[in-house]
């Protein structure tokens, strides 16, 4: 039976052709879209994530009241047995404490004076090769000029601020601001190398450090504002992230200090969950669309087609065989060409996407003004979902099409055929 | 000569007991406040979220121009000194060995964690060249008798663009201060008390300053040691006295 419809698809190409082309660019679409929304907004969640959110991040509660300010006062006293504790109790977490900051960089002209400065946010990394943290951030790719920080006192300035204060690799700059006491904090670095993260609010003015000069800096031994977490190296998980903030508070309830550490995910932090929430929103918004829209297309190329063989039905209908048959057969065939429209659609929307995740889109140059911390260069992502979100509705829309105008066939009255056929 | 007593007398009992003019109340407190030079020795005691320091400080200003302090504890502040020539502010620091200009934004940024700004630091300027006032009623303070004044700002410059402060009415010493933004948001309040008598004029030795932008307890200003219009050696305001 569908070699026989197979047959007839490939022999009677007005059959199939339209329904082809309409099914094939429209999968195409979907999985373009889903995978550029994908990217757009995970690389966004992903950098967030890396950069300062983490999965799930520990704080103190009067840090999280604060939490936009950076009030290193409000840091976390006995970082290293609480990061120990979570390690053990989380170990398939990767767990790292980070110091961020704020403050201001200063540097001297040949007399030891100011020659320039500017406003900084400060990140206290661990740089040893154990946290992985160099990784995270891709510190090796994102090096524009110098080294990695491997003495003490050695910064990464981002390349940007570094061309507007006139710092060259190696310049001693003076990093100045407040201590987790409120005492005066005035440092001296070197700059080992700028680097260039393709965001535009990072790239106007940060600095990389490793968390022993920070502590030093900012007089923070053993404390750090922030422990993040990561429960995997890929994207963010929301669920994994509910549960472990579930477990973790569950372990350490509220004794009214505003110094207990408390843990918050990825989503309840600067907006980023209105941001997960709209991306699910999208995706749930694109598969609807498309397969109302496809289903209209399909149903009026159904309707066409039908028209088309509106005497093909009839005398198909006249011979005797059944409607439900005739009906069936038309079903079979709809589901066939969905299945290969798709499927070329897929084929062609995934490698275009492949492509665009591989290159990207640089709009870095029309984002100067960005202030939200959102990557410049876009990226298509193709993740499993992507290579079902157009295939399902592609196959389901051309059979919804096909369902709607066919039944059509069953007001076909037997009585009349011969009369229509004359 | 009965009617010239007695008219005299009675003019005097009026203005005594009238209402001055803002002008003339700004002038009544210059007198006690604006001075040409000033040696201090004083501490701040900055209450913070962890606790509360005690930094220890000399200083030296003449008029609202030149400004020179050292901070001699804590140790980690021990060395750093602050110079102020006309609107521009050079801060060394000894572990540094920098001195590094505050420009800007920064002058308005918390001196060594306190509720005091650079700019708040280093203005000790007369209020009747800044300021207009008007005296808009009177209140009790610290169980004083105060006339109420608002001071509009003259200058769009003004850290502060809006004063209302409560002066006393004997002593024409602010009692309390509270300072505003051009928004109308209220920036910062200052308690003065413990006033004494400093070579025949009345001066506040204790001021709690309250950033309201921030959380914490405020900081105490508290003077230890006060000189005024004693001469400063020329040197001491000069970039080479930071090293």
């Amino acid at each position: 039976m569908i070699k026989f419809i197979i047959k007839g698809l490939l022999r009677d190409k007005h059959r199939s052709r339209l329904p082809l082309i309409v099914v094939s660019f429209g999968v195409l679409l979907t999985v373009l879209l889903y995978t550029w929304i994908t990217g757009f907004l995970g690389d966004s969640i992903n950098l967030n994530a890396k950069l300062a959110a983490g999965h799930v991040k520990v704080i103190t509660k009067a840090y999280r009241d604060n939490m936009d300010q950076l009030p290193i006062d409000l840091s976390l006293t006995g970082s290293k047995e609480i990061l120990d504790g979570l390690r053990k109790d989380y170990p398939s977490v990767s767990w790292v404490d980070r110091i961020e900051f704020g403050g201001l960089l200063d540097v001297p002209d040949s007399a030891g004076e100011t020659k320039s400065q500017g406003p900084f946010t400060g990140f206290g990394l661990d740089l040893g090769p154990s946290s992985g943290e160099a990784e995270r951030l891709n510190l090796s790719k994102i090096l524009v000029e110098g080294r990695i920080p491997a003495s003490e006192g050695d910064i990464l300035v981002s390349s940007q601020f570094a061309t507007k204060l006139g710092i060259k690799i190696n310049d001693k700059v003076t990093f100045i601001g407040s201590t987790m006491y409120g005492e005066m904090a005035i440092f001296n670095f070197r700059v080992s190398g700028t680097i260039k993260y393709g965001s535009v609010a990072m790239d106007k003015g940060s600095v990389i450090m490793d968390i022993k000069d920070a502590r030093k800096a900012l007089n923070m031994e053993d404390a750090c504002n922030e422990i993040l977490g990561y429960t995997s190296k890929e994207y963010y998980d929301d669920e994994k992230a509910t549960l472990l903030t579930q477990s973790f508070m569950a372990k350490h309830k509220d004794s009214g200090n505003k110094f207990d550490p408390v843990m918050i995910r990825l989503r309840d932090q600067n907006d980023l969950g209105s941001l997960i929430d709209y991306m699910t929103n999208v995706m749930g918004f694109l598969c609807f669309i498309f397969i109302l829209i496809m289903s209209v297309v399909l149903w009026n190329t159904g309707l066409v087609g039908g028209l088309r063989r509106y005497g093909e039905v009839g005398l198909r209908l006249a011979l005797g065989e059944e409607k439900g048959h005739v009906y069936r057969t038309m079903i079979a065939e709809s589901a066939l060409i969905g299945f290969v429209g798709s499927l070329i659609g897929v084929t062609i929307g995934m490698t275009l996407s492949w492509i665009i995740e591989q290159k990207g889109f640089d709009f870095s140059g029309v984002m100067q003004n960005a202030t939200m911390l959102m990557p410049g260069v876009f990226r298509t992502r193709i993740t499993t979902e992507a290579w079902f979100i157009g295939f399902i509705p592609g196959l389901v829309a051309t059979v919804l099409g096909t369902m709607l105008s066919g039944i059509g066939i069953y007001r076909r009255q037997t009585a009349r055929l011969f009369k229509e056929l004359q | 000569m009965k009617i010239l007593i007695f008219t005299g007398l009675a003019l005097l009992t009026a203005v005594s007991y009238g209402q001055p003019s803002g002008k003339e109340m700004l002038n009544l407190i210059d007198r006690n406040l604006s001075a040409k030079t000033r040696i201090m020795t004083a501490k701040m005691i900055v209450g913070g979220a962890r606790g509360s320091r005690t930094i220890e400080f000399n200083a030296w200003t003449e008029g609202d121009k030149r400004s020179f302090s050292e901070y001699t504890s804590p140790a980690r502040e021990k060395g750093t000194k602050m110079l102020k020539l006309e609107d521009k502010l050079w801060i060394f620091s000894p572990s540094t060995d920098r001195i590094i200009q505050i420009t800007g934004q920064m002058l308005r940024q918390s001196v060594m964690g306190s509720d005091l700004s650079y700019e708040d630091m280093m203005n000790n300027g007369d209020l009747t060249s800044h300021y207009n006032a008007s005296v808009t009623g009177s209140d009790t303070i610290q169980g004083r008798k105060c006339w109420l004044l608002r001071l509009d700002a003259i200058s769009d410059n003004e850290a502060y663009q809006l004063r209302i402060i409560k002066v006393d009415k004997e002593k024409n010493i602010p009692l309390t201060e509270e300072l505003y933004a051009k928004s109308g948001k209220l920036l910062k309040r200052i308690i003065l008390s413990d006033v004494k008598q400093v070579q025949g004029r009345w001066y506040p030795m204790k001021m709690v300053f309250r950033d309201m932008l921030k959380t914490g307890d405020g900081t105490q200003f508290v003077i230890e040691t006060l000189k005024l219009d004693e001469p400063v050696p020329e040197n001491i305001f000069s970039k080479a006295s930071l090293k």
